[in-house]
């Protein structure tokens, strides 16, 4: 339990930690809230000769309620998504989710960002991301680009970003009024990631959903969305069933994760029901 | 206030003896972070140990180089069997009669094994350098089910081959380790054969770990210049390491100091001898600089020792309403690569033999069979004593199994087998001589304090909505009454590695009337420095506040067998009472000499002496200490102390009845535990607020154990729940809220009727809450499934019952 040898960086801007990981390439890595990264560490499973602290970076920080669209920057705790007010009015999705991931402690350090970033199917915002359809802001030493969340997660740990970029600052969309919006998770204690995991949104005749840790990427479904969309629920459960391919591990087998995720979805299609109006 | 204005009984509160929740004196440093635990020892020029371990089940070990790891600046050594074997260290002998490598002689037998040990300047540079020592292995075939090994041609212990005689019997295969029969055999599958009901079944008990949240750890300092080794661990037996490390080791015993400090939790896994003492040792010798080792989570799991692991195959028989007239049980016990089982030497499987529990049972028979596999050796006794966790799941699940067969409720069919009050002191069928109890008092109690009619009504309804298609979940009444057998005990029949298994408390009074008390036990959180001093004050009546306590340290504490198996209480608690009676008959003539009246004629009144009939002319204990000290008495020498060491002459019985209510989503799997009863008879209770957290702490293990918590391997032998993500390890949270009661049976062989409670919450909660499981499903067709009983494992049951459409 104890990290191989680094070097330790605190740039004072995004320029200069872009510059660091140019310098260094492959050898760095960012690090926001470290409880991704530096278990993996611990256990040797990532070794980097340079760590880039991005926590003094101030550019990356705050929480921007507009009328149409949230944007956070990506040092924004998950214990800030769950205690800002303007947010939680916004999009209580995000607060909903937020309070099923970990635990206090970890959630003081957890950045939103690195939970976006990570790339580890067990993740909880990825998914929801895609439901709420945000976009990530990219910056890298060929400037800075977006990628829609639905299009960002490529497999386990690969990501549509490139080693020498910097994930900045994500924007959602407000879903409008009217929207129902439900999390509901398994897991198998405080702490854990999920067993299965459904993140739903529906209302005027619109409706989106997304499935973690069932795949090696979030799952989000179009022709699920469209089903629900539809009024479907029975249409809009076979075809998540359809897109997930979850693995037998320590939260259980094949077919009780399926199961489970069938379970999951319902409720959150139930509980997003009855919010919306 | 004037001494003489109080009643007695005012003077006796005053003392905080036994009865008072006194608050536990030990969290004024804890809550403060004021303990100094073994990684809190920082000596002058210490250095680091870390383990290279095997990272296969089975494998030989071809070469390992150690040049790359040399290299690394900051690094001191790098030991392997082969520096170990000129000093005939690279093997130990094991609590069990067996043998266990240190270090990787030629092979591995599990993941997770030892191979190498770094030593270097700095914990940084020695895991560095774990990494850089290349090894080679050669994989071999893993056998991890302990049926598969007694079967396979693949010989796992090859230093033990052709020897067909193990330390206990003769030895059936390679992978055999031993035999263990008790009860009449022939009798009881008589009884079988004719019985009107048998019920059968395999209980498993799975492979678990005590997980204390500090791990294992110790600092060896050898002093060249005195000869003297100080060796600091996270020992419960610090007197029996150091006869261990000097019998393995050839230095004198009178060299060795074995200090336990203050340790983060123990529950059997700090029983034994871990190759990372041996090998601090080692390295001090070798290096004249003390040496560090200290265990990370990962490694205190894979590798030091796991609890349970039992296949309990059961036939239960009985008359057709309900009487038990014969109890048959085959056990096939997987104890890993080495047999390090740590139970006293005559009792191989501990005292499996408690099986018939708390019903009385005329005939049985018990076979235990220890197997050797690809897993990590221990199997100790986590939160119990010896096998008394494995056998009251055993005879709990046996019996609700019956009452399926009999289709009679639970409750009942223990109330019409139980032991009788009068039946006590009871002999049992396998040999064991319970002390006393009043099981039909205490389960009354409980039945009528859960409403255990109205639950059922409750229940029997909520099986009405769950069948209209209202409900999806299900409730579940989990019952259990235990009995344990606890406070090894006696030294004609228990010893561990030939140390007879007695305790010890040594009382020095001071001259102004406070004390010190030191134990051959060990406190790691059951709060010794507490209830200690209150058997004390009430035996010779001085204040408890007043009374340190002192255990740990073979240089100044009288020698015992240490803390685990419940057995401080019963053994060292009896020690400690039976000194303070011999400081209380000398302190009475010291009283009748200062008096000016005859011995006889002075009767002790809750904390002084008083001339009979004349109770305003007394001496209290505190005046009699100086007197000890400044007077001159004839026929007496000065001072005031007294040691005991104590042969207890039986066993304990403590029981309890705890009842679990648990609602069971079956859909998801997930469990909510709604109710949880726990009534406790460990006879006289010193200390009830701390009984209370010791009921809390272990019904809170026994959740864990229940219904999510196991060390799992895959077919290669590999650990899959070596991380406290995968280990379940309760939070707050899942943490149901309780309620205690108790009834008092106190012990008649005790001095003061004590029996021990710490470790009864584990025993009897593990069976409360898979009872429950049981019991929410068995309207629905079940009779047995394995635990533990996390949600894909319940969602699994409901499936096959076929409650998913
Ligand atoms: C006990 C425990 C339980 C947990 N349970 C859950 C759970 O239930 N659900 C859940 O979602 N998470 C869970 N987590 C993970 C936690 O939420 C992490 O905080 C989060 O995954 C990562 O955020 P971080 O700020 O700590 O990132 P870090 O650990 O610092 O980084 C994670 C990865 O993202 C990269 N990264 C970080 N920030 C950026 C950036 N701005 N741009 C580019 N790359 C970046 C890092 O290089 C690294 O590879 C748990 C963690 C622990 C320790």
């Amino acid at each position: 339990m104890i990290p191989a040898g680094f070097e330790y960086h605190r740039p004072g801007d995004i320029a200069s930690a872009i510059g660091i990981l140019q310098e260094y390439g492959d050898e760095a890595r960012v690090i926001a809230g470290g409880h991704s990264l530096i278990p993996m560490m611990k256990l040797r499973m990532a070794e980097m000769g340079h760590l880039v602290d991005l926590q003094a970076i101030n550019e990356l920080k705050g929480v921007n309620v507009g009328a149409d669209t949230v944007t956070l920057g990506a040092m924004v705790t998950q214990h800030e998504l769950i205690t800002h007010d303007g947010l939680g009015s916004a999009i209580p999705l995000i607060r909903e989710a937020a309070l099923q991931i970990a635990d206090p402690q970890v959630r003081y350090a957890g950045t939103i960002g690195g939970n976006v970033a990570n790339g580890d199917p067990g993740n909880d915002m990825p998914g929801l991301m895609q439901c709420l359809n945000a976009t990530f802001e990219l910056s890298g030493p060929d400037g800075t680009r977006s990628v829609a969340a639905r299009e960002f997660y490529e497999a386990a740990y690969f990501t549509a970003r490139e080693d020498e970029e910097i994930l900045t600052r994500i924007t959602i969309p407000v879903p409008g009024a009217g929207v129902g919006q439900a999390y509901e998770k398994q897991k198998r204690k405080i702490g854990d990631y999920a067993t299965a995991a459904a993140a739903v949104m529906l209302g005027n005749g619109q409706a989106s959903v997304a499935m973690t840790n069932l795949a090696d990427t979030p799952v989000w479904s179009e022709s699920a969305s469209a089903a629900l969309a539809d009024g479907d629920v029975d249409g809009c459960v076979a075809a998540m069933l359809d897109a997930i391919d979850p693995v037998a591990d320590n939260r259980g087998p094949v077919e009780f994760k399926k199961h489970v995720a069938a379970v999951m979805l319902r409720r959150a299609i139930a509980r997003a029901q009855s919010r919306a109006s | 206030m004037n001494d003489q204005t109080l009643t007695p009984e005012e003077r006796a509160a005053s003392l905080k003896g036994m009865g008072s929740s006194r608050k536990r004196v030990e969290d004024v440093r804890f809550t403060q972070g004021k303990g100094n635990y073994v990684d809190d020892i920082k000596l002058d020029g210490m250095l680091f140990g870390d383990f290279v371990r095997s990272p296969y089940a089975h494998a030989r070990v071809k070469s390992v180089n150690k040049e790359a790891a040399l290299a690394l600046p900051g690094v001191i050594a790098v030991l392997t069997a082969e520096d170990l074997s000129p000093l005939g260290l690279h093997w130990m002998p094991t609590l069990a009669g067996d043998k266990q490598m240190v270090l990787a002689d030629g092979k591995v037998l599990f993941q997770g094994q030892e191979v190498a040990y770094v030593v270097a300047e700095d914990r940084y540079i020695a895991a560095d350098a774990v990494e850089l020592v290349e090894v080679d292995y050669e994989e071999l075939p893993v056998l991890t089910d302990p049926f598969e090994a007694l079967k396979s041609d693949v010989v796992l212990r090859e230093d033990l081959e052709g020897q067909t005689e193990g330390a206990h019997g003769p030895r059936k295969h390679h992978n055999h380790i031993f035999t263990w029969e008790q009860g009449d055999k022939e009798a009881t599958e008589a009884i079988l054969a004719e019985a009107d009901v048998v019920a059968e079944e395999m209980v498993y008990y799975h492979r678990t770990h005590p997980c204390p949240l500090e791990t294992c750890g110790c600092v060896a300092s050898m002093d060249k210049v005195t000869g003297k080794l100080t060796l600091y661990g996270t020992f419960q037996a610090p007197h029996a390491i150091r006869t261990v490390v000097s019998l393995i080791s050839g230095i004198a015993e009178h060299n060795i100091r074995v200090i336990s400090p203050d340790i983060g939790g123990g529950f059997g896994n700090k029983v034994g001898a871990y190759a990372g003492y041996v090998c601090s040792v080692v390295a001090s010798i070798v290096t004249g600089q003390p040496v560090k080792w200290v265990e990370d989570r990962m490694e205190n799991l894979m590798s030091t020792a796991f609890a349970r692991d039992y296949w309990m195959q059961g036939k239960i028989a009985a008359t057709k309403d309900g009487k038990i007239t014969g109890l048959w049980c085959h056990t096939t016990a997987d104890h890993g690569g080495f047999d390090a089982c740590a139970d006293p030497t005559k009792f191989p499987a501990g005292f499996m033999n408690i099986c018939t529990g708390s019903y009385d049972i005329p005939t049985a028979y018990l076979a235990v069979d220890g197997v050797y596999t690809n897993k990590a050796p221990g199997g100790v006794a986590y939160r119990c004593s010896f096998r008394v966790t494995e056998a009251a799941y055993f005879i709990e699940r046996m019996i609700e199994v019956l009452a399926i067969k009999l289709n009679m409720d639970a409750a009942e069919l223990r109330r019409i087998n139980f032991i009788k009050a009068d039946q006590f002191p009871y002999q049992s069928a396998l040999g064991w001589e319970y002390d006393s109890g009043d099981y039909h008092t205490a389960w009354d109690k409980a039945l009528k304090a859960v409403d255990y009619e109205g639950l059922r009504a409750e229940q029997s309804q909520r099986i009405e909505d769950f069948k209209a298609g209202k409900t999806r979940k299900l409730l579940g009444i989990g019952l259990t009454h235990f009995t344990e057998i606890v406070g090894a005990g006696p030294v004609k029949n228990c010893d561990i590695l030939g140390l007879g298994m007695f305790d010890s408390c040594e009382i020095r009074i001071h001259p102004t009337g406070s004390a010190i008390a030191r134990l051959g036990t060990i406190s790691q959180g059951q709060g010794h420095a507490t209830t200690f001093a209150q058997i004390i004050a009430s035996e010779i009546g001085l204040p408890a506040d007043d009374i340190t306590l002192e255990e740990g340290d073979t240089d100044t504490a009288p020698y015992g067998l240490g803390t685990y198996g419940s057995r401080s209480t019963p053994v060292a608690g009896a020690a400690t009472a039976m000194a303070a009676r011999k400081i209380r008959a000398k302190a009475q003539m010291i009283a009748a000499y200062l008096l000016e009246v005859h011995d006889n004629d002075v009767e002790w009144d809750v904390d002084r002496f008083a001339v009979k009939g004349a109770p305003e002319r007394f001496k209290t204990m505190k005046e009699i200490a100086f007197a000890a000290y400044n007077q001159a008495i004839p026929g007496l020498e000065p001072g005031l102390e007294a040691v005991s060491y104590y042969d207890p002459p039986n066993m304990t019985y403590p029981f309890g009845a705890y009842i679990c209510v648990m609602e069971i989503d079956v859909d998801t799997g997930e469990w909510d535990v709604r109710q949880f009863y726990a009534l406790d008879d460990c006879g006289t209770r010193i200390n009830p607020m701390i009984i209370e957290g010791q009921v809390h702490g272990g019904v809170t293990e026994a959740l864990a154990i229940a219904m999510g918590q196991e060390i799992a391997y895959d077919e290669m032998g590999n650990v899959k729940t070596a991380t406290l993500m995968d280990f379940f390890i309760p939070t707050a949270w899942e943490t149901p809220n309780y309620t205690t009661d108790h009834t008092v049976t106190p012990s008649p062989h005790h001095p003061i009727g004590a029996k021990g409670v710490g470790e009864s919450p584990n025993v009897g909660g593990v069976p409360a809450f898979s009872n429950a499981v049981h019991d929410a499903f068995r309207p629905f067709g079940l009779v047995q499934s394995h635990m533990p009983h996390d949600h894909w494992r319940i969602w699994k049951i409901a499936n096959g019952l076929g409650m998913h459409g």
